[in-house]
């Protein structure tokens, strides 16, 4: 029953990847997967307050009441979401602006509440942490890997820190709208049946 | 009983303990968010209005003390003098709320040397033209800041509004009087500092 440490980590990268195995937190995976970069942004900030959460809760399991649990995780989880917020207002502001309401909106991401609950309150510092880092990074590569797919379709380039970089030659005719919301829609269902298509055997 | 003290109690620390934490880190990053602010939101607009300085108006800025707050005044170098100064106002009224505007004001005659919208979320394609039609913009250059307030034409006054975003129109125009009121207040001590920037 009781998992190696290396599996804690690895689950999150592919076996249970939260938007497509899981399909949790689809509110950013559609939102900011416009570009890459926002992609890699968003990850990256949600990684970071998956990690510390999930530290923290499993670090507070035995001392918080299991009645007002969920307004604990809550505090400590929009206290990390803040933490990475004003460091991103204050290191790259272009970024911030960019992701704009939905660096906020990481508190009500379900995966992080979903990881204290079920996994960080019941499970030591070390494991919570490679459990958050494995989603964290699972849904990093999640992001990129649409949002990769959804610009390269709608503009020909990709751009990594503020350099467009082109890659479908200029005769493409950009599909301009699998950059707008219905583009990330059927690009989510795409991948969603091409895991299912890759995962059964 | 003590089942719910212990919830009142676990909830207040954690509670305590994240406030504090926010404020001490809000507080270590404050100037360098400030910085950013003013590289990559007042930046742009500055550069649009002081084309001609010889400095650079990021670089030579100083703050004007004004009841509780303080100003960025920023200074632009106009034919070898330090005439130029430009602040930050924001107009309300505008369609998605309060507009940005950076407005510089020349020393010696009075007269505004251009405005430049900042910040805003006016409608893409309408209100949002505001910070890239110069022919709006435009229009504020070389007025006297003495003058009655400034309106758009609808509302009696000399500047035409953007069609079709008269709304936001009018909140530039808002920000702007605003701004000609701070100067008439802080020009004393405006001209205090632009001696002692002549060196």
């Amino acid at each position: 029953m009781a998992k190696s440490l290396t599996q804690e980590f690895v689950k999150g990268l592919w076996n249970e990847v939260p938007p497509f195995r899981l399909v949790l937190g689809l509110c950013p995976t559609l939102a900011v997967t416009k570009a890459v970069e926002n992609g890699i942004g968003m990850g990256v900030a949600t990684t970071f307050v998956l990690v510390f959460s999930n530290m923290l809760v499993s670090s507070l399991r035995n001392v918080i009441p299991s009645k007002v649990r969920i307004a604990c995780y809550i505090v400590i989880v929009a206290t990390f979401v803040t933490i990475a917020e004003l460091f991103m207002k204050a290191y790259s502001y272009p970024m911030y602006k960019k992701l704009g309401i939905f660096t906020p909106l990481i508190v009500v991401n379900c995966i992080i509440l979903g990881r204290a609950e079920a996994f960080a309150s019941k499970n030591g510092i070390f494991r919570s942490m490679l459990d958050g880092l494995g989603y964290g990074i699972g849904f990093t590569f999640s992001l990129i890997a649409l949002a990769a797919v959804r610009e390269l379709l709608g503009t020909g380039h990709l751009t990594f820190w503020e350099k467009p970089i082109q890659i479908l030659g200029p005769a493409f005719q950009s599909f301009s709208f699998m950059v707008e919301a219905p583009g990330a829609f059927m690009a989510l269902g795409l991948m969603l049946c091409l895991m299912n298509l890759v995962g059964k055997k | 009983m003590r089942e719910i003290i212990k919830m009142i109690v676990v909830l207040s620390v954690l509670s305590l303990v994240s406030g504090g934490l926010l404020a001490a880190i809000n507080n270590q990053t404050k100037e360098q968010a400030q910085l950013q602010l003013i590289k990559y939101v007042k930046g742009p607009a500055l550069r649009k209005i002081f084309q001609n300085a010889s400095n650079d108006p990021i670089t030579s800025r100083f703050e004007i003390k004004e009841d509780k707050t303080s100003r960025d005044v920023f200074v632009g170098v106009l034919d070898g003098q330090p005439r130029g100064i430009a602040f930050e106002t924001f107009g309300k009224g505008g369609y998605g709320g309060y507009v940005g505007l950076m407005v510089a004001v020349d020393v010696k005659d009075d007269k505004l040397i251009g405005v430049a919208v900042t910040s805003h979320s006016e409608t893409p394609g309408m209100g949002a033209r505001a910070e890239t039609d110069t022919n709006f913009t435009g229009q504020f250059k070389g007025l006297p800041v003495k003058d009655e307030p400034f309106k758009v034409r609808q509302d009696g006054g000399t500047i035409d509004a953007l069609s079709g975003a008269t709304l936001t129109s009018r909140a530039v125009c808002l920000a702007t009087t605003e701004a000609a009121e701070i100067y008439e207040k802080i020009k004393p001590e405006v001209e205090k500092k632009l001696k002692e920037f002549k060196k």
